[in-house]
């Protein structure tokens, strides 16, 4: 009797057209994730396998000589550490506190959502467009005059999003029964934000600080029109060789000038400089990773 | 500032006995008591520190369009047929230096002329109508390589695969959106140029072609970010309901997943969009730079073959050319105002994003 109706799950051919489907958009899809991952991986060991003979440690601490055709690059990472750090020390307080005020204090009104808004729209203006606000607000309205500090300061306002955003998640992750905890014993606001929350988010925040280092390392735009330079010849090893009212050298216009206008360049050294420069950018990254998944393992709560 | 600090100091010490002024000082640490004042004051003058970081980003985009706008104002009230003490002076001064001819620069022909001769003796001419299209080809075409991919990736990174695997492509993506500009113009410069004339038996490398696929791996990052938060954020419920139905993943998908969080996808395009549209070194080192309209030939006729000729962008224009003009100067000023032109761009697109992602949290 039960043999003649139908058993329930067994496969029709509508099931194994669904099954069949679902495996090719499975493919489909995995190949589409593929498609982004497996050409980075060619084109950076493609860029080291170029690269790597020029690599050493003297490649790092000499300066670029005879037209910027031999040497190392000791003045154009050492502009790099240089606009990096001074950008940071700007960003990290301010970028820190406005994600205090937005996720802390402000209300939910419409004054706050114009500067939410503002804060995205920042995010979006095109690095090219800093580069002409540092230009014009800095170096020239500001009498800064192209520096390391009129640079710095393009950069810090270029990659501001970037801690507002990541402080702000890391804030608004610390749950509000530690300062309803907090307030109940008496502290005030900032006494809660200072012992409770901003301890408590300290993974999310370095995390933000990391990605800004990293940002502000790769950027060329910004940095063109308000203090890099083409050459400049400092002393070797000397970390403070640059100040902050001069121009520097930058990694990334160095990779640019060379690629571009310096001729008969020779065909490892433009490959060496990226490959410098992506691995400090991907080292830097790689640490805020790193950073993450350890301390959020360790979160107690 | 001082006599601010001071009277804020002194306030909190006549009311020393209010709750207020005693609380936070016997709550929070031994080592505050009897500095209640002091730290009222110390409390206060760091509030309003927060608050002002907190309005610094409305400082600092207006900061932006103002002092952009500021350097291109001149434009619009200059009157070159009565030139000032100062522009005399300076013509002088530079007799024998080839400045280019002034002209009325009419908005008209800065938005609708597609001749670019910034630096011409006998005629220069702002017409960006050229640039504008060549923006905007690049990034049509790049988003027609990067959307299909990059929300692909999302599904992927979101439904198909757990665990492992998944944290893995997450930090591989991360990293990929971490590549700095420059070395992605390198790239198209060295790799994709003879990749891109070897394969498609094309004159020049550095095309259209070349700028749109390194356009599409730069912004198919934020997409997947953005895409798979979008799809992260359909309630659990929806995804439950569907499979007991007997739905594969394919289906809950195609059939309830991207309706379900099509606002948050369409905001990781836009995301992308704006991304593409700013983006300045990778372009101007990988699309040829020359100023030409790709669709048409020489003799007016429609190019097929569009995505192999060279193209500039507005921003490519800007980085290129800002470093020749001379401060002051109209080519100087107009490349300001390709700024603002920008900047407008973005807002609108960044800001279109963001009211498609705020349409999925009301929901």
């Amino acid at each position: 009797m039960i043999s003649e109706t139908a058993p329930l799950f067994v496969e029709t051919p509508f099931v194994r057209k669904k099954q069949r489907r679902e495996v090719l958009a499975k493919c489909i899809f995995g190949l589409m994730a593929a498609a982004m991952v497996v050409p980075l991986l060619l084109i950076i060991g493609y860029l080291v396998y170029q690269g790597a003979p020029l690599i050493s440690w003297d490649f790092l601490t000499t300066n670029p000589a005879g037209g910027m055709r031999r040497g190392g690059i000791w003045s154009a990472l050492l502009g790099t550490i240089w606009l990096v750090g001074v950008s940071l020390l700007i960003a990290a307080p301010i970028g820190i506190l406005a994600a205090v005020y937005l996720n802390e204090y402000a209300k939910d009104n419409w004054f706050n959502r114009v500067i939410n808004l503002a804060v995205i729209n920042l995010a979006g203006v095109p690095s090219i467009v800093h580069a002409l606000f540092g230009l014009g607000a800095f170096v020239l309205f500001a009498g800064i005059g192209r520096s390391v500090l009129a640079a710095s300061l393009t950069l810090a306002i270029m990659t501001l999003p970037v801690i507002i955003a990541s402080t702000r998640e890391a804030l608004a992750s610390v749950p509000r029964s530690f300062r309803e905890a907090c307030w109940n014993v008496g502290a005030t606001r900032w006494q809660t934000i200072r012992a409770i929350v901003l301890p408590n988010s300290i993974s999310g925040i370095l995390t933000g600080v990391i990605l800004q280092v990293s940002r502000a390392a790769g950027e060329t735009a910004p940095i063109m029109f308000t203090g890099a330079v083409f050459f400049r010849n400092i002393g070797e090893g000397n970390l403070f060789a640059y100040n902050l009212k001069e121009q520097c050298m930058a990694l990334s216009m160095h990779l640019y000038t060379v690629t571009t206008q310096v001729t008969g360049a020779p065909k490892p050294l433009p490959y060496a400089i990226a490959v410098v420069l992506l691995a400090t950018v991907l080292l830097v990254n790689a640490t805020a990773i790193v950073l993450r998944v350890i301390l959020r393992s360790r979160k107690k709560w | 500032m001082a006599d601010i600090q001071t009277r804020e100091a002194a306030r909190p010490n006549e009311l020393s006995h209010s709750p207020h002024g005693a609380l936070p000082a016997a709550g929070r640490a031994k080592k505050r008591a009897g500095r209640g004042g002091l730290a009222i004051a110390g409390e206060k003058l760091i509030e309003l520190l927060i608050r002002l970081c907190g309005i610094s980003a409305i400082i600092f985009v207006f900061g932006i369009f103002f002092f952009v706008f500021r350097e291109a104002a001149p434009l619009f009230f200059e009157k070159p047929k009565a030139p000032t003490q100062e522009q005399a002076a300076m013509v002088e001064r530079h007799a024998d230096d080839h400045r280019p001819a002034h002209k009325v620069f009419s908005l008209k022909e800065f938005l609708f002329s597609k001749e670019w001769y910034p630096t011409s003796q006998s005629n220069v001419r702002f017409g960006v109508l050229a640039l504008i299209v060549g923006t905007l080809s690049v990034t049509v075409l790049a988003m027609l390589m990067a959307v299909p991919f990059g929300l692909g990736a999302a599904v992927f990174v979101s439904e198909f695969c757990g665990g492992k695997l998944k944290e893995t492509l997450k930090i591989v993506i991360e990293l990929l959106a971490a590549i700095p500009s420059v070395v992605w113009g390198f790239i198209g410069l060295t790799v994709m140029n003879p990749i891109i004339q070897n394969l498609f038996n094309a004159p020049i490398g550095l095309n259209m072609l070349n700028g749109a696929i390194l356009l599409a791996l730069m912004s198919v990052p934020i997409m997947v970010s953005i895409g798979e938060d979008a799809l992260k954020a359909v309630p659990d419920s929806f995804r439950e309901a569907g499979i007991a139905l007997g739905a594969t993943k394919w289906q809950l998908v195609y059939r309830v997943l991207i309706p379900a969080a099509k606002n948050g996808l369409l905001a990781a395009v836009l995301l992308g969009v704006g991304r593409a549209v700013g983006e300045t070194m990778a372009v101007l080192m990988a699309t040829g730079h020359a100023v030409n309209i790709p669709f048409i030939k020489a003799d007016g006729s429609f190019n097929p073959w569009f995505t192999f000729e060279p193209v500039r962008t507005l921003t490519a224009t800007i980085a290129a050319e800002l470093g020749e003009a001379s401060e002051g100067s109209q080519h100087y000023r107009v490349l300001f105002l390709i700024g603002v032109l920008l900047f407008s761009i973005t807002a609108v697109v960044n800001l279109t994003a963001d009211m498609a992602i705020r349409g999925i949290k009301r929901k």
